[in-house]
């Protein structure tokens, strides 16, 4: 069972910073996970009312706000447009509307859960997290910072690069987490994939050896994706097991890549 | 098929639907006070100890505390959670609270507080020390295995089911029916294979819960989400070894049971901290406690031999049940006996002999109890799944090995306790659901052009309708003021919609608007006696009771009119809105005899009537599933399911409906993704809906289900059960369509997209 | 702490536990149609509305929703009654347990989108479980009462 002992609604950033920076107190996302944890929080910070949730836009990229819910990523109409409708697909499988309306970009990033399927999708978007203490991380820096690191998620920065984008996932039943999370980004020839729900947090492969130099093929896709697959480091859950995720991990990927090319 | 009848066949609206779409208050925790004490219990993490020592000084310590009790405060005489007829089958092998643990969640103590938050922190301030036991986890090594689940000399069966605690058997038996090694000795075919059903949770919305309070006479008062009042009645004095006579147990409406409610899970705990403070007391189970202390499905694998010509004659079933008890034998005994005796007998036109035996054993994994098709659902998937083995082995269509073979109508059934069929449109279900369902078009296997392959299974089911020679239903009808009626029932409505089909019978039979019956129950002071809603029973055996009490109803409804016409009562009629003299001369109406009734009058304007059967006559059901399957992921996709069921007449074919399409999804939730496992240390992984997946409504796929009625002689207006027998068609179907899309027969539940793939040839 | 609010149309001012949850706080308030299914926030019984969004109740603190309008179904009863007969009809309500969660959010797919395809009622009820009806009910319900409506639009 979760207790708090007291509930502080921000009224800055620096100030929930200062607050969180002790042990017993936490930061609140949409709650979901929180929620289901047995520990005693002494001060529950909420960050509801410091304007962050919110999609902005700029000539260059989209600003997503740590408080914008899971459900408005999913219908922001720029964002699909720039993804091909990639957010639509990451989120809509994830519980059902009234979860997402209640889960936080911010929340769902900032546990960096392995079955995270917004992760996944943000790693090959080239998002940057702002941290309030800690600056502008790329996703892979923001991902190795400790577990315990202190410091208040404030907004996603999505590039408004053109990239052909496609995500896909695999799960046991239709709103279950999924067993595996892949996104591919292609861009100039280059092609950035990202493999989630391994079921560690997502990891991201490059062409490194040219197998698509030829262009994007039935064979050289699969080849690419064999060759994630063996690369790819994987793990047993419940869900599923090692070679599992390894075969379907070769397949998703595969899929993904043919599906980004027709557009 | 229209039988002429008024209300009966009628889809009418359940008498509560606009109250419960509303949100009206109407269950346990909606209706009782809030100021109750809140009752938690302390539960073991060990699936096999031995407390040693329990502290509960400084737990007693925490403001709001009221009590805590351990082993040491409860009654030493051992019984039953089991909602069955005394003397239940299933053994008396329970405590309150017991010395010994018997599995990951088996109670430890009991904590009454002022509120939830003191009750938590009590629960983490009770200190016990455990002599940590090696558990028995597998069922296959668990009878005559040297560590006994239950070494107590005060364990006690109360009948003959072939239980020995000093084995972990908790029932066995076997029955032959003809000369078996012979006639497998002259089979030209024969399947041989076992097949597993997982524990499966019920998963009712509604958690388990309980209300107690003493009431104004100094009894136990129980307010309580269960199918079975009177039951609970007797368990609950059982348990706290009060006299029956100080408990009384009323149900408001219930948030689903299928099943789990017919155990007395949550109700002993409360009832024993406000029998002991004489304070009011509530729990409410957490879904967390649903999944890992409650009363599930049988684990059970089914062995199945199978024999037959290499015409497809079927011409022996060998069955033999392996049932997986848990560390309590609640519905042990009795279940494991469906598996053969409601999966055989679908084979009864050729069938020259059988055999089923069975072994039910103890362990130290989570109680099973009563989950909606009670054993058949796992004796149908194996028998099922091996018929259709022997099809494909046969290249027979497997629907056609099943006309060949399946029972009919007026047909003797041998391994169905001898009973005949009078009933029986199976034939017809299956002609119907190859039709709606277009087999002919939907069974070949169709390579999508992404490569997902799309193909189809079938299977049959039977059930029963309440237990023959045991189950009692009951009715009582009155007239009231100005003549409407009530009828009191000890059935329980759990959401199956009892209460307005009851009323519909009531209604064709009293000639008046179900809208004129007000229905009540089920109340252990108030209700006449009913066994309670399981096996199937309730339209049947209740469904009859209501019929009979009504016509003698009416009948006295006659006599007080005789007085008011001053005639013989032989020369009235009743026609629904009062009596009628046969010669045209008189009319006294409902209202008359009513106000008459209640003046200077010795003649009741009620009737109580209770029946039984000695029969049990099985509803049928033929289904058919297609599915798309992804060979490079084992995602499996429900895209179509047919199913045309013969419930004898259906009361409400709205309700029906409901039931059918209700009961096929739960069985694709078994089938696919419903899985149960055991971590390495007893507890269960799938204790939550986050882990344990229910289907939505994106997993099912479409739905069409039909009836194809027939006529139970000794049923209301011809009607059947149909509860349960919906549930068995989909695991069966599903295995059969993956078959077919991979060439790979899986028999153990839940076939997910791992397993598909991983057996995939080429793999 | 304190926090004010307004639940179903009433502003109310209430004394509550930092950790005092949504869900508990409006039961407390009378609003028993709110219910309790799971405690991970699979279940989709304690929907609530939230300025207008459906969230789940279960998950969120009363305390997040101070200065916020909150709705349950005893505040809607009449958007309610307009559709819930045409599931009646049907018998889809079976046990009831879900239904408040279920009509909250049906509530809400139909202010946002009020002709959906039945994918699209699929696809955003996806979240609210029910274990009796096998959903196909629920989904002839919703498919009756709009095709009324068109109807009686004509």
């Amino acid at each position: 069972m979760l207790t708090i002992n007291q509930y502080v609604r921000a009224e800055s950033l620096e100030q929930a910073y200062e607050l969180c920076q002790k042990k017993r107190n936490v930061v609140l996302g949409g709650m979901l996970w929180l929620k289901m944890q047995h520990r005693n929080v002494e001060t529950a910070i909420d960050l509801c009312d410091l304007g962050l949730d919110q999609i902005t836009e700029t000539s260059d990229s989209y600003t997503i706000g740590a408080m914008v819910s899971l459900r408005t990523l999913e219908q922001h109409a720029g964002l699909a447009a720039l993804t091909q409708g990639a957010f639509a697909e990451a989120l809509s499988h994830i519980v059902g509307v009234q979860f997402r309306n209640t889960a936080t970009v911010g929340g769902s990033l900032f546990g960096r859960f392995g079955f995270s399927d917004v992760l996944t999708l943000f790693v090959v978007l080239d998002a940057k997290i702002e941290l309030y203490h800690h600056g502008m991380l790329s996703i892979a820096e923001f991902c190795a910072l400790p577990r315990n690191t202190r410091d208040i998620l404030v907004q996603v920065h999505v590039p408004k690069t053109q990239k052909r984008v496609v995500y896909l996932s695999q799960r046991n039943s239709a709103t279950d987490f999924p067993v595996l999370t892949c996104a591919v980004a292609l861009q100039d020839g280059n092609c950035q994939c990202a493999i989630g729900a391994r079921p560690l947090a997502a990891v991201t492969f490059t062409d490194e050896t040219g197998i698509l130099q030829n262009g994007i093929t039935p064979e050289s896709a699969a080849a690419f994706a064999q060759n994630i697959a063996q690369k790819a480091e994987f793990g047993k859950d419940i869900r599923a097991g090692v070679e599992y995720r390894k075969r379907v991990c070769a397949v998703l990927v595969r899929r993904a890549l043919l599906q980004a090319k027709e557009g | 098929m229209n039988k002429g009848y008024r209300y009966v066949g009628q889809p009418i609206r359940k008498k509560d639907a606009m109250q419960l779409l509303l949100g009206k208050p109407a269950f346990v925790d909606d209706i009782t006070p809030k100021d109750a004490l809140v009752v938690k219990v302390l539960r073991s993490k060990y699936a096999h100890a031995w407390i040693q020592e329990i502290n509960t000084d400084i737990a007693l310590k925490v403001p709001g505390v009221v009590a805590v009790y351990t082993y040491k405060d409860v009654p030493q005489k051992r019984f039953t959670q089991a909602g069955q007829t005394y003397p239940e089958p299933s053994p008396y092998d329970r405590l309150l609270l017991d010395q010994r643990v018997r599995f990951v969640g088996d109670a430890v103590a009991i904590v009454a507080a002022e509120n939830e938050k003191a009750a938590d922190k009590a629960l983490k301030l009770i200190k016990v020390q455990y002599e940590v036991l090696e558990p028995v986890l597998d069922m296959h090594t668990a009878k005559d295995n040297p560590i006994l689940v239950h070494p107590e000399d005060n364990w006690i069966a109360n009948c003959p089911v072939g239980a020995d605690n000093q084995r972990n058997l908790c029932a066995s038996g076997s029955e032959t029916h003809g000369d078996l090694e012979g006639v497998f000795a002259t089979c030209d075919e024969i399947i041989e294979h076992s097949y597993r059903v997982q524990a499966c949770q019920q998963a009712m919305m509604e958690t388990f819960r309980t209300y107690t309070e003493i009431d104004r006479y100094g009894r136990l008062h129980v307010i309580s989400s269960t199918q079975i009042v009177f039951h609970c009645r007797r368990i609950i004095a059982n348990a706290l070894d009060i006299p029956k006579s100080k408990v009384h147990v009323e149900k408001p409406r219930i948030g689903g049971g299928f099943g789990a409610k017919q155990t007395v899970v949550a109700e002993v705990y409360p009832a024993f901290v406000t029998w002991k403070t004489k304070r009011p007391a509530k729990m409410i189970y957490t879904r967390e406690e649903s999944q890992i202390a409650a009363s599930p499905r049988h684990e059970m694998e089914v062995h199945v031999r199978l024999g037959a010509s290499k015409e497809g004659i079927i011409r022996a079933l060998d069955v033999y049940t392996l049932s997986n008890t848990g560390a309590y034998g609640e519905h042990g005994p009795t279940t494991v006996g469906l598996s053969g005796h409601k999966s055989i007998p679908l084979y009864t036109a050729n069938m020259e002999a059988f055999r089923f035996g069975y072994d039910v054993v103890y362990t130290n994994k989570q109680a099973a109890g009563a989950y909606r098709g009670y054993g058949a659902t796992q004796g149908i998937f194996a028998v099922e799944s091996a018929v259709n083995e022997l099809a494909d082995k046969l290249g027979i269509d497997p629907t056609v090995i099943r006309e060949k073979n399946m029972v009919r109508e007026g047909m003797t059934m041998p391994a169905y306790y001898n009973e005949t069929t009078n009933a029986c449109a199976l034939d017809r279900c299956l002609e119907r659901c190859k039709e709606i369902f277009d087999w002919e078009h939907k069974f070949p296997v169709r390579h999508m052009p992404d490569g997902k392959i799309r193909t189809a299974g079938v299977a049959l089911s039977m059930q029963g309708s309440a237990i023959s020679n045991c189950d009692v239903g009951s009715a009582t009808i009155k007239l009231g003021d100005e003549g409407f009626y009530n009828l009191l029932i000890g059935a329980a409505d759990m959401g199956t919609g009892c209460d307005t089909t009851l009323s519909q019978i009531a209604a064709e039979c009293l000639e008046c608007s179900p809208d004129e019956i007000e229905v009540f129950g089920a109340d252990s002071d108030a209700s006449p006696y009913d066994s309670g809603s399981y096996a199937s029973s309730t339209a049947y055996l209740t469904g009859k009771a209501v019929e009979k009490a009504c016509i003698e109803l009416k009948e006295n409804m006659c006599r007080i009119g005789a007085q008011l016409l001053q005639c013989e009562p032989e020369e009235l009629e009743f026609r629904g809105d009062g009596v009628y003299k046969l010669d045209g001369s008189g009319f006294a109406s409902r209202m008359d005899i009513a106000t008459k009734s209640m003046v200077c009058n010795t003649i009741p304007a009620q009737a109580t009537v209770s029946h039984t059967s000695p029969v049990s006559p099985p509803p049928f059901m033929a289904g058919m599933i297609e599915i798309e399957l992804d060979p490079e992921t084992g995602g499996v996709q429900v895209l179509d399911c047919a199913a045309v069921v013969d419930c004898g007449t259906a009361l409400n074919p709205a309700l029906a409906r409901v039931q059918t399409e209700g009961g096929i999804v739960q069985g694709i939730g078994m089938a696919l993704f419903e899985n149960v496992s055991y971590m390495p240390d007893g507890s269960i992984a799938e204790n939550s809906f986050m882990q344990y997946k229910i289907p939505t409504r994106l997993d099912m796929g479409k739905l069409h289900v039909e009836f194809e009625e027939s006529h139970e002689p000794t049923g209301p207006y011809g009607a059947k059960s149909i509860g349960e027998v919906v549930i068995n068609i989909s695991a069966p179907a599903i295995a059969h369509a993956i078959f077919r899309a991979t060439g790979v027969w899986h028999r153990t539940l839940p076939i997910t997209p791992e397993k598909i793939l991983l057996a995939m040839p080429n793999a | 702490m304190q926090i004010q609010m307004t639940l179903n149309q009433k502003k109310i001012t209430a004394e509550i536990e930092a950790d005092t949850l949504l869900l508990d706080f409006v039961r407390d308030h009378g609003c028993l149609s709110v219910k309790r299914g799971c405690e991970t926030a699979n279940c989709g019984l304690c929907t609530v509305l939230l300025d207008g969004v459906p969230v789940l109740s279960c998950s969120t603190l009363a305390a997040r929703a101070t200065g916020h309008h909150v709705q349950t179904l005893e505040g809607l009863q009449a958007e309610a009654e307009e559709f819930v007969g045409f599931i009646a009809d049907q018998g889809a309500e079976q046990c009831g347990f879900c239904n408040p969660g279920f009509v909250m959010n049906t509530i809400a797919l139909l202010r946002e989108n009020p002709t959906p395809t039945d994918d699209e009622i699929r696809a955003y009820l996806a979240g609210n479980l029910c274990r009796c009806s096998g959903y196909d009910g629920q989904l002839r319900g919703i498919r009756a009462y709009l095709d009324w409506k068109e109807a009686q639009a004509k």
